[in-house]
């Protein structure tokens, strides 16, 4: 049966709108960060290569795409500054939840995930960073279609 | 001699080593409070013992753009089982700006027993010293607090305009970009609203971070300090002192630099600062 598109993503999304309580969001969002997983060694070593550095991402993160044989496109990340946790939490999220999906479908990501996930949870300097982390997730989708 | 104590600072007793915290995670006479941007950073993990204070949700008004009230104080220092003999210790991430802040903002309620750890949170982690989701308990200690005082470290817009008018000594901490009008935020931070770009006229640029070594966030050593704030700058220590930023979070990181580790004698944070001087009408900018 086809999937709705996004459904994964959406489902989240619902599931954070259901706790208000920042107290509890901020215990979904460390849960997320603490399934974090580098990029592996087979995809990507470092020194990592600037072409993949997320812009504006203070916690120096690095986003991959490589397209599968069923026509997906897995995503990769990497957060290098230890205390990224909220990077972290949004890499995790996007791996679980759209890593693997048609890359036309994760071209339509809206950068609006990142109030709706964080809310108050989002720092000022933080909030450019991990809308730029999904920019850069789209743009590895986007270029994924072109080269296809 | 410690090290901070070997660097020359006007008053070096306010700030402690992450050495000096480790061995007191478990002095009672102490309260390390953690004060940091990124709302995710204390329930990730925070030095054992220590609790969190928020910017936003602790020490600021949620209606008026103001800080607590007296009352406001007294609930948050007897939350964190302070009295007015606890040393309070902050730390928190971006190189301490809201260490500095929270620390400042407790100036105005005369909680002078205080000091901050120096290089913050991002030297306590290249350290590798130990971090904790324990969130501890204290008992509440029925703080009672003097009345806020804002007006030995406090600047108000009128104070601001007549000390420009009198060419008295600004410091603007932004971004250079900032200062010159170019941008009207932090590099890679959104627009906050300031509908002018530039600087107060006179202000002296000086980003605060100059103030630090970027390895750890440690500050620098008095005299080098002073060749930056004295030497090429041209302040005088002695006279009357205003530093300003975007909201008053990186300016009382350099006002606790020139307050307590120059020993400027009046020295005061403008924490209207550009998001309230941008958007005054009829105000002077320069560029």
């Amino acid at each position: 049966m086809a999937h709705l598109p996004l459904e994964k993503l959406n489902a989240l999304l619902e599931a954070f709108d259901e706790f208000p309580d920042p107290a509890d969001r901020t215990d979904m969002l460390l849960s997320y960060a603490d399934q974090f997983r580098d990029v592996p060694a087979e995809v990507a070593e470092r020194p990592f290569a600037e072409s993949h550095r997320i812009p504006q991402c203070e916690s120096d993160a690095y986003a991959w795409g490589i397209r599968t044989p069923d026509g997906g496109l897995k995503l990769y990340f990497a957060v290098e500054n230890p205390s990224g946790i909220s990077a972290k939490a949004l890499a995790a999220i996007l791996d679980k939840t759209v890593s693997g999906l048609p890359a036309a479908e994760i071209a339509t990501i809206d950068t609006g995930i990142v109030e709706r996930i964080f809310r108050r949870n989002i720092s000022m300097g933080k909030g450019m960073g991990l809308m730029s982390m999904v920019d850069a997730v789209r743009a590895l989708a986007k270029r994924a279609l072109t080269t296809a | 001699m410690s090290d901070i104590d070997a660097r020359g600072y006007a008053h070096p007793e306010v700030l402690v080593s992450t050495d000096w915290v480790a061995q007191h995670l478990n002095d009672t006479s102490i309260r390390i409070i953690e004060s940091n941007e990124d709302t995710l950073l204390y329930a990730a993990g925070h030095i054992p013992g220590s609790v969190n204070v928020d910017w936003t949700s602790d020490l600021n008004d949620q209606l008026r753009r103001d800080y607590i009230t007296r009352e406001g104080f007294e609930q948050l220092m007897s939350r964190i089982g302070a009295t007015r003999d606890t040393t309070v210790i902050f730390y928190g991430d971006k190189n301490n700006w809201w260490a500095c802040y929270a620390f400042w903002v407790f100036q105005l309620f005369g909680h002078t027993n205080a000091r901050v750890m120096d290089g913050g949170r991002v030297k306590w982690e290249k350290e590798k010293r130990p971090l904790t989701r324990d969130v501890p308990s204290y008992a509440k200690s029925g703080y009672k607090a003097s009345e806020r005082s804002d007006a030995a470290h406090r600047a108000f817009r009128d104070e601001v305009l007549a000390h420009m008018q009198a060419g008295r000594q600004l410091v603007d901490v932004r971004s250079p970009d900032e200062y010159s009008g170019a941008r009207m935020h932090m590099p890679d931070y959104p627009n906050e609203g300031a509908l002018r770009g530039g600087h107060i006229p006179g202000a002296k640029s000086i980003p605060w971070a100059r103030a630090i070594n970027p390895d750890d966030g440690t500050f620098k050593t008095a005299d080098e300090l002073k060749k930056i704030y004295l030497d090429e700058k041209r302040l005088a220590p002695s006279e009357p002192t205003i530093a300003y930023c975007r909201i008053g979070e990186r300016s009382s990181h350099t006002w606790f630099a020139l307050k307590y580790l120059l020993g400027f004698d009046n020295i005061r944070n403008y924490d209207g600062s550009w998001t309230e001087w941008g958007n005054m009408v009829n105000v002077p900018i320069e560029k």
